[in-house]
């Protein structure tokens, strides 16, 4: 299979999940039309979910999920170990994720509530990159397949991957989508980083911003816009702590 | 007899989640026999106190990626009994239909990609492309079918956005329903080849009796909300969920157990199948009479059948909703107004692994006081540890060998399509 006559690299990929809903997992799955060629085009290692074969000699490792149990740090750094690159997945992976609403409370109040006088072994959410050294981020909550597509493209061309550095709306409005915001809806679409093509705006849902801050944005400006609208502290606080991405900005 | 036998599963592979099987026989008599759910709990009870009722079936998607529409649907329905919320009905069928691209989709990935490895000697149905390229084309197309008609009407498949309390939020484009169903139709051969296919599987012949609870339909196989039913005559309203499951927590495990009239319970395709038989499709029930699979079943390994009948029973469905739905105005009502009141609701949906409840108490501005979610996975766990014992007593004969058991062992444990992440939450 060559193109532009350069014969790709299949990379030899390591799929892992920690704490997560395995969604993103199951995106790789998905996108049927170009399911075998995309199956094709990598060589699966080892990818628990889907197979029981587990090879160790993977070059690239996919991570999904984030740190929340102390036997996962020792599991992380074994792949960080025989990964040349590692890439996280997913809003779980690079941010913590809406798992990440969990270190709001108390750990052994949590583990009352949910077990009663048996807690668990729990601990406070970490982001991938918070524990071992990231070399690539793709977020979304899931990610989208058509992007991780492309990523794996790259890899297999070893030519560089440039996410957008504009905001959603722009994607939003390429799809010709009636704005979240003239209908009264919140919506991040404004600060929250594309390459997902804006698929909750035209599902009728203002952005949640799962795949943190656009390179490019303004976020004083967003915030004067979204206040002027009547959209509370509370309610663009709570929006913007959802998935974790943007930490600190609120 | 001098047969010992040794199973060790750390992190059993192909199913969702993180569990793990021991099995220990010595001199033919089992000494030990054990499904331990070992995944991480993320505590989303806790983190949907204070949410707001908008946010926390976003939230709860994301308890798990395969039916995170499932999980919508059970939250937005508890949402709306909290609040004596009445939805369109136009929304209802709406609902459904995504419910069943779902159903569709999860079936499909879990039958050819998770479940069929087994029955043909892989490890993966990766070996399959270039070995079997027509069967991966099947699942594909089954399941992307499914996908794409999770897209058209909840706005996207893992992690739906359409989805709301009060209704859904648009009308989905009706063009490409047509398209799907046209497509559906067409696959019809598909689902014949894959009945062809699973007739060559040799099912292991085993059962353990056991009490299934499922939805229990009225004039149709029921999918979302209304009364609870076990094969052992057991019936409760929605809202007494609470006493169909008798959750409590084990030392061993961070999954809770669950159970009703006997040592555990099941759900799933099975239980579905078991308690609504009569209610399916004469397309479906043609299926599973080829498979011999009768009310009440209580072979495990036939969830896998049960799925497939499914399967069958939803295409024509879908295909028949959709007829319907092209045919509606464009300014058919899909949202009911909510105002947001303090009460308590339940919500009850099956989901392809099946039953699930959420119940959420909310305070008088729309914000949960207190929630609780009961995953179908969290129910069969212990039904699932229960048959490792008498799965290891059953086959613990001459000829039998630790790799024999061991396949038997998870493969048992793959029939129930387990959700383990899920099921920890
Ligand atoms: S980022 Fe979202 S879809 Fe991906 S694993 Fe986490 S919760 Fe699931
Ligand atoms: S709906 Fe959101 S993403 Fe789309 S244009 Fe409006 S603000 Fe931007
Ligand atoms: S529109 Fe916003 S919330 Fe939706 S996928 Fe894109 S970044 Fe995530």
């Amino acid at each position: 299979m060559k193109y532009l006559r350069l014969e790709p690299k299949r990379p030899r990929i390591g799929v892992f999940d920690f704490t997560s809903c395995e969604g993103c997992e199951l995106q790789l799955a998905n996108h049927e039309e170009t399911l075998v060629p995309f199956l094709k085009a990598i060589e699966v290692v080892n990818f628990r979910e889907v197979s029981s074969y587990k090879g160790e000699d993977y070059d690239i490792a996919l991570i999904e999920g984030c740190i929340s149990r102390d036997d996962e740090v020792g599991r992380i750094e074994k792949i960080r170990a025989q990964a040349k690159v590692l890439v996280a997945i997913g809003s779980c992976a690079c941010f913590g994720g809406v798992n990440r609403l969990k270190n709001a409370y108390n750990l052994d109040e949590a583990n009352k509530e949910v077990y009663g006088d048996k807690p668990k072994s729990t601990a406070k959410v970490r982001a991938i990159k918070e524990v071992v050294k990231v070399d690539l981020e793709i977020p979304g909550c899931p990610i989208n397949k058509l992007e991780v597509e492309r990523i794996v493209q790259c890899l297999a061309f070893e030519v560089p991957f440039n996410f957008p550095v504009y905001p959603v709306c722009v994607e939003c409005k390429q799809r010709f989508t009636t704005c979240m915001m003239e209908k009264g809806q919140l919506c991040l679409g404004s600060i929250a980083q594309a390459g997902c093509n804006a698929p909750c705006p035209a599902g009728g849902l203002g952005c949640w911003g799962c795949r943190g801050p656009a390179p490019d944005h303004n976020f004083e400006e967003f915030m004067t816009l979204a206040k002027q609208r009547g959209f509370s502290e509370k309610e663009i606080s709570e929006r913007l702590g959802f998935f974790g991405g943007f930490e600190g900005r609120r | 007899m001098k047969l010992d036998l040794n199973v060790n599963v750390h992190h059993l592979t192909r199913v969702e989640g993180h569990g793990n099987i021991r099995v220990k026989v010595e001199g033919g008599e089992v000494k030990h026999a054990s499904w331990d759910v070992v995944e991480t709990p993320r505590y989303f009870e806790v983190m949907l106190k204070g949410k707001h009722y908008t946010t926390a079936g976003i939230l709860t998607a994301r308890i798990c990626g395969i039916c995170s529409i499932g999980h919508c649907l059970a939250s937005i329905r508890a949402s709306e009994d909290a609040m004596g919320v009445k939805i369109p009905d136009a929304a209802v069928k709406l609902r459904l239909l995504a419910k069943h691209g779902e159903t569709l989709a999860s079936h499909a990935l879990h039958l050819f990609f998770l479940a069929a490895p087994d029955f043909v000697g892989l490890t993966s149905a990766i070996p399959l492309i270039d070995a079997n390229p027509a069967v991966v084309g099947i699942a594909a197309n089954l399941k992307g079918l499914g996908n794409r008609l999770c897209d058209a009407v909840a706005g996207r498949t893992t992690h739906p956005v359409s989805l709301q309390v009060g209704g859904v939020a648009q009308l989905p484009d009706r063009e490409v329903l047509r398209k799907i169903a046209a497509d559906l139709l067409a696959s019809v051969p598909q689902l014949t080849a894959t009945v062809e296919l699973f007739k060559t599987f040799a099912i292991p012949d085993f059962k353990r009796e056991t009490e299934f609870v499922a939805l229990k339909g009225v004039d149709s196989y029921p999918w979302i909300g209304g009364d609870l039913a076990s094969t052992d005559g057991v019936v409760k309203p929605e809202r007494e969920y609470l006493a169909m499951t008798n959750e409590w927590v084990d030392d061993n495990n961070t999954t809770k157990w669950a159970k009703l009239s006997r040592e555990s319970l099941a759900v799933g395709s099975l239980a579905r199948v078991n308690v609504n038989y009569n209610l399916l499709r004469p397309e479906a029930k043609e299926i599973a009479k080829i498979f011999g699979l009768a009310p009440v079943n209580h072979n495990p390994y036939m969830n896998n059948v049960a799925q497939l009948v499914e399967t069958v029973h939803v295409v024509y469905e879908i295909v028949d909703m959709i007829k319907e739905i092209v045919e509606w105005s464009d300014d058919v009502p899909v949202m009911a107004k909510v105002t947001p009141k303090a009460g308590r609701g339940v919500g009850a949906v099956e989901v392809p692994r099946g039953i699930l409840y959420h119940c959420y108490e909310y305070d008088k501005d729309g914000r949960v006081v207190r929630a609780d979610c009961i995953i179908p996975t969290t129910q069969n766990n212990l039904n699932i540890h229960h048959d490792m014992g008498a799965l290891a007593k059953h086959f613990a004969k001459e000829g039998m060998t630790d790799d024999k058991l061991e396949l038997l062992c998870s493969m048992l444990v793959r029939a129930y399509d387990p959700c383990i992440s899920c099921s920890v939450h």
